[in-house]
């Protein structure tokens, strides 16, 4: 048997049900890679003594029949988590303790999971690198200095760092399928409707999704069948026949149809993630599937109309945040003031620039200009989802435009950050699920991913897919340790 | 367009977050960088389009308006940065 801390979640969960290993072994492990991987900074909350406590009682009475037994896993600092304090990777949340539990996690600690702590992100999901976080920026495992993606960069770097065996996100314009493609770990961003929202900092209601990241498909497929489920107490949650998606995995795709947007193969894009889509294919086609050229005529609008679209409901979202109910409290003269200085004190810069764009295309002689605007794009990028899908049932493209990037390289430029979201975006505008699979490395060794994209609801297909090209690709991580002393 | 240091402090006023003029002047280079950006979309003629607003397209679903947590007060004031027995304090607001 393999080192505890290197299985997949299959592999752990059938090793805790056949009694050859306990939660309390499985989650000290864990606890104490954690404990030597500080350098990472993917914690921003530890629960190790409580996760501890919780696995011996799950010992003493073990319900096998569970789908996680036991299993510990650390969260995405997003999830509020009752009574464990939870931040947002913000100051403006730096002392919040939730008094109650968001469904997607309530759901993963009802099939028996153990919460080993709460992971870095970007400032409220805001960036592609977790550079903003209020907590310092993540390290990825990959490479010393090497960003792990964002927002889920903690999520990401904890998860192919060996420090969780599975752990969950939010993806709102590519905050799961971004960091898994940097790191070489699976994430799946759900249809929007599929988990429920309740519970989760809002950054962009519109866009917001959870989802499951993993080390493998499979992996994904359980914890996708965990964590989807209606919810009435989000009004957008939609109440649609849920599979259970890991039963019915299966390597048989013979015959679907997958598309290849023209649109994707976008000016200045490196050789090495054109040669990456070009493998891609032929992987697919090996699997018995049918390569269809297709056209996403507004691909190249869908960024703009994502920084319109996002930061309009940020600024409104971010609203709550002024100091009188909770969280950081700046003192002021008097009340405005208070509330202003709580708010530039308490959100850090690209929150402050995300919802000044927000409050400007909101405001009074713009909002037809931009915010209409945006949405009428947003329309036609989702028509051109529906045209393609009357002739494929799935699409492929590479997860992100270049590999990960140094810490610091981008962070004086938006733009050239927002840009790393250009393959990602228009999926979330779309409302779609998509899945990001590690698929080989760029001329560094550094991971990258290719996208496949699915008809709404269509969970299971792209899995599928997914399931069969991972065979094919034969993907491995390299992981050195160089973090640990 | 672009975007000048008064509007910036007149969005910064909407927003409620409190500007320097040093802040300002680094907010204003990123929005006219972040907009030039997005005038992209000005090319895509829209005049017919009706606007996407939920890409779930469903009517939202009703329910009882009832009480469904009771007795959480407590719990509800332990986060607040100020609190007075059964109250969230903010500075005075009438003289």
């Amino acid at each position: 048997m393999s080192q505890i801390t290197s299985q997949t979640l299959t592999e752990l969960v059938k090793n805790i049900k056949e009694k050859k290993i306990s939660s309390e072994e499985t989650t000290r492990a864990f606890i104490e890679r954690g404990e030597k991987s500080n350098d990472l900074n993917t914690y921003i909350t530890q629960n190790f003594s409580s996760a501890l406590n919780k696995a011996k009682n799950f010992d003493q009475k073990p319900n096998f029949d569970l789908k996680l037994p036991g299993i510990p896993m650390a969260v995405k600092d997003l999830f509020c988590t009752n009574g464990v304090k939870t931040t947002a990777g913000s100051k403006i949340l730096n002392n919040f303790v939730p008094p109650y539990e968001s469904t997607v996690t309530q759901n993963i600690w009802n099939q028996g999971a153990i919460l080993l702590g709460k992971l870095n992100c970007d400032e409220f999901a805001m960036g592609s690198s977790n550079e903003t976080s209020f907590f310092g920026n993540v390290q990825s495992p990959i490479d010393k200095g090497l960003v792990p993606g964002g927002s889920s960069g903690g999520s990401a770097s904890a998860l192919a760092a060996n420090l969780t065996p599975i752990t969950i996100g939010t993806d709102t314009g590519g905050s799961i399928r971004q960091p898994a493609s940097f790191t070489g770990t699976v994430g799946l961003k759900p249809t929007y409707g599929s988990c429920s929202r309740y519970g989760i900092v809002a950054f962009a209601s519109s866009l917001d999704q959870a989802g499951p990241m993993s080390k493998n498909v499979k992996d994904c497929a359980l914890l996708q069948e965990i964590i989807s489920t209606y919810d009435e107490k989000d009004s957008t949650s939609i109440d649609f026949k849920r599979n259970e998606y890991s039963k019915e995995l299966t390597k048989n795709i013979k015959g679907k149809k997958i598309g290849i947007p023209k649109e994707y193969r976008v000016d200045g894009m490196p050789k090495e993630i054109e040669d990456l889509w070009t493998k891609g294919v032929e992987y697919a086609k090996d699997c018995g599937a049918e390569i269809v050229e297709i056209s996403l005529p507004h691909t190249n609008y869908a960024l703009p109309a994502y920084y319109i679209v996002a930061p309009a409901e940020a600024s409104s979202n971010l609203a709550r945040y002024d100091g009188v109910k909770y969280g950081f409290r700046s003192k002021g003269e008097n009340l405005i003031d208070m509330y202003e200085k709580t708010r530039s004190e308490g959100f850090g810069e690209e929150v402050q620039r995300r919802i000044m764009i927000g409050t400007y295309v909101l405001s009074s002689g713009y909002y037809d200009a931009y915010y209409l605007k945006a949405q009428k794009v947003r329309k036609l990028i989702k028509n051109d989802f529906d045209e393609a899908y009357k002739k494929v049932d799935a699409i492929l493209t590479p997860s992100t435009p270049s590999a990960a990037f140094k810490i610091g390289e981008k962070t004086n430029d938006p733009v050239s950050m927002y840009l790393n979201d250009i393959f990602t975006v228009p999926v979330n505008l779309a409302g779609l699920p998509a899945i990001s699979i590690p698929a080989g490395v760029d001329a560094k060794g550094y991971p990258l991913g290719l996208q496949i994209i699915g008809k709404a609801f269509d969970e299971q297909n792209i899995l599928n897919i997914a399931y069969a090209m991972e065979e094919k690709i034969e993907f491995k991580n390299k992981i050195t340790d160089w973090w640990i002393k | 367009m672009t975007i000048d240091l008064k509007t910036i402090k007149h969005i910064s006023k909407l927003s409620r977050i409190s500007v320097n003029d040093e802040k300002a002047k680094k907010l204003a280079d990123d929005l006219n960088s972040i907009f030039k950006f997005v005038e992209k979309l000005k090319q895509l003629d829209t005049e017919n389009v009706e606007p996407l607003t939920s890409v779930a397209e469903t009517t939202l679903k009703l329910r009882l308006d009832e009480v469904k947590s009771k007795d959480i007060r407590d719990q509800i004031l332990k986060n607040s940065p100020e609190e007075n027995e059964d109250f969230f304090v903010v500075p005075r607001v009438v003289e």
